[in-house]
């Protein structure tokens, strides 16, 4: 792998850009590897890359039955944030946000990690007080977050409308000033530039079609549309297909998939300096360093693998967008889709083993697993090398909804994460 | 949007609708006899297939009574609506994708 610097750039620059190569392999699949990742998403590759890193383990495929990056990760509004309620949450998406820190200069791409702030509006007296009983249990858990008065949260984002009068009136905010976004694109392409690098095969358009197992039940091999791959280890990362993928190795999920939406606008100059969430209208918002309004609605209320979710549902956020933030009503948008979210009872992550010897699953992370990118693929990489979870993911196992110690963010945070 | 056909009223907007997830899932007989992994699995696990799948829905803002669907995830077409308590019909099998 070239490394990229300033160096390099200039001389390109003299050369017409022409010196340029391929940013990773397209290898054929070998017969075996040690380790074999479902999902060449950003959990996925992120997956291997710390396999290779941290642990060592450097004999690994990921397959991706379309190209690298072009589901979830492709689809999700960019968001990055950490102030969940529970322990567990907090400690989680925090390692993560460590990570994203530091994230450009270890893998020698720039994933434009930009911290402009997450700021989450309260609208009611309910809100108000959820929202502070966030901000004081993340202080408590090291994870940064304040409240500001509705002409505080107007001076951090001037595009604010916290009229008395408004539709949705603004009654304070919680900011979490070490939030903010990071190129989606390039958190997929950086992981695979840099795992690849180590020798990690990332194999596109190939399908896992079913996952063998050997008379004592442990996995012997994935069967994909290009062949038989033989490993004793599976690591399922294939977000919103978890149920499909895991049904082939005969294993029932607490988990169901719904699309959840997300729209851009037309691209303008800087008008929007951070990101806003409201979950009590279901909408976020923040804008790409392209000049898109980058819109994020909610997901359809039946189990969806279409990717394309019912228009009412951003119709109902752009509404409230517009009465949040008046100026844009006369924005045009430019393109919607939907991307397939696997959702837990408990709105948490699972990550860990499953009742198949050698077959361990990353899911769960539903409407919001983007943020936790690093993190997630650093703590299911030492479940994978170990045989054991890290410290950080040990809660979030399947046999929780067995023993009924769950993590219950779907009351702690109502809608949004 | 949805077009969902309620069999007692007819084809209304799906906004009018309520799903209420997968279909057909029995409440234990002997809740008292249940360990905890079958208390889990009824709890908790679904089918999520990508495929035809029965689920139930209720017409919220019509005659606010239930009814199963039978309903093509990868697709979103509706093959059969059916009343509460009927079999599920044969069409479209169910086999997953």
């Amino acid at each position: 792998m070239r490394r990229f610097s300033f160096r390099t750039l200039i001389s390109e620059a003299f050369k017409g850009h022409k010196g340029w190569e391929r940013q990773w392999r397209a290898p054929e699949p070998k017969s075996s590897y040690e380790v074999v990742i479902v999902g060449g998403g950003g959990h996925g590759l992120a997956t291997a890359y710390y396999l290779a890193k941290e642990f060592g383990i450097r004999d690994v495929a990921v397959l991706e039955k379309g190209w690298i990056g072009g589901g979830n990760t492709g689809r999700n509004t960019t968001i990055i944030r950490s102030n969940y309620l529970y322990d567990e949450s907090a400690a989680l998406y925090n390692h993560a946000v460590k990570l994203w820190e530091g994230l450009s200069q270890d893998l020698n791409y720039n994933v434009m990690f930009s911290q402009r702030g997450v700021m989450m509006l309260a609208h009611n007296l309910h809100d108000v007080r959820s929202f502070r009983q966030h901000v004081y249990a993340n202080r408590l858990n090291g994870v940064d977050n304040e409240w500001l008065t509705p002409e505080q949260a107007k001076e951090f984002c001037p595009p604010l409308n916290i009229s008395r009068e408004a539709r949705y009136p603004v009654m304070g905010a919680a900011l979490q000033r070490r939030g903010g976004t990071a190129r989606h694109d390039a958190v997929a392409w950086g992981y695979a530039r840099a795992a690849d690098a180590m020798g990690v095969d990332i194999i596109q358009n190939c399908e896992v079609t079913g996952i063998r197992r050997g008379a004592d039940g442990a996995v012997e091999g994935v069967e994909t549309s290009r062949g038989f791959i033989a490993t004793r280890r599976v690591g399922v990362v294939a977000a919103g297909h978890t149920s499909v993928i895991m049904e082939r190795a005969g294993v029932r999920m607490p988990l169901e998939s719904f699309p959840l939406q997300a729209l851009v606008s037309e691209p303008v100059k800087p008008v929007f300096p951070c990101v806003v969430m409201s979950n009590a209208v279901h909408a976020y918002i923040s804008q790409s360093d392209k000049g898109e309004l980058v819109i994020g609605a909610g997901t359809d209320q039946y189990v969806s693998y279409s990717q394309q979710g019912g228009l009412h549902i951003a119709t109902h956020t752009l509404e409230a967008i517009c009465e949040i933030f008046p100026q844009f009503s006369r924005m045009r948008m430019l393109r919607n889709w939907g991307g397939i979210v696997d959702v837990t009872p408990d709105r948490s992550p699972i990550i860990g083993r499953t009742p198949v010897p050698g077959l361990y699953v990353n899911c769960g992370w539903g409407t919001g697993g983007f943020k936790a990118t690093p993190g997630s693929g650093h703590v299911f990489a030492h479940t994978l090398a170990k045989g054991e979870p890290h410290p950080i993911n040990a809660p979030f196992i399947l046999d929780r909804f067995r023993t009924g110690r769950l993590i219950d963010e779907a009351a702690a945070a109502a809608v949004a994460h | 949007m949805l077009l969902v056909t309620c069999p007692y009223c007819g084809p209304r907007p799906e906004i009018e609708f309520h799903c209420g997830g997968e279909a057909h899932i029995a409440r234990p007989a002997e809740p008292a006899g249940l360990d905890d992994q079958a208390w889990s699995e009824f709890l908790f696990v679904r089918t999520n297939r990508k495929g035809v799948q029965a689920e139930r829905w209720l017409h919220q803002h019509g005659c606010r009574r239930w009814f199963n669907a039978l309903r093509d995830t990868a697709s979103d077409r509706f093959l059969a609506t059916y009343e509460m308590g009927a079999p599920r019909p044969s069409a479209g099998g169910g086999e997953p994708r």
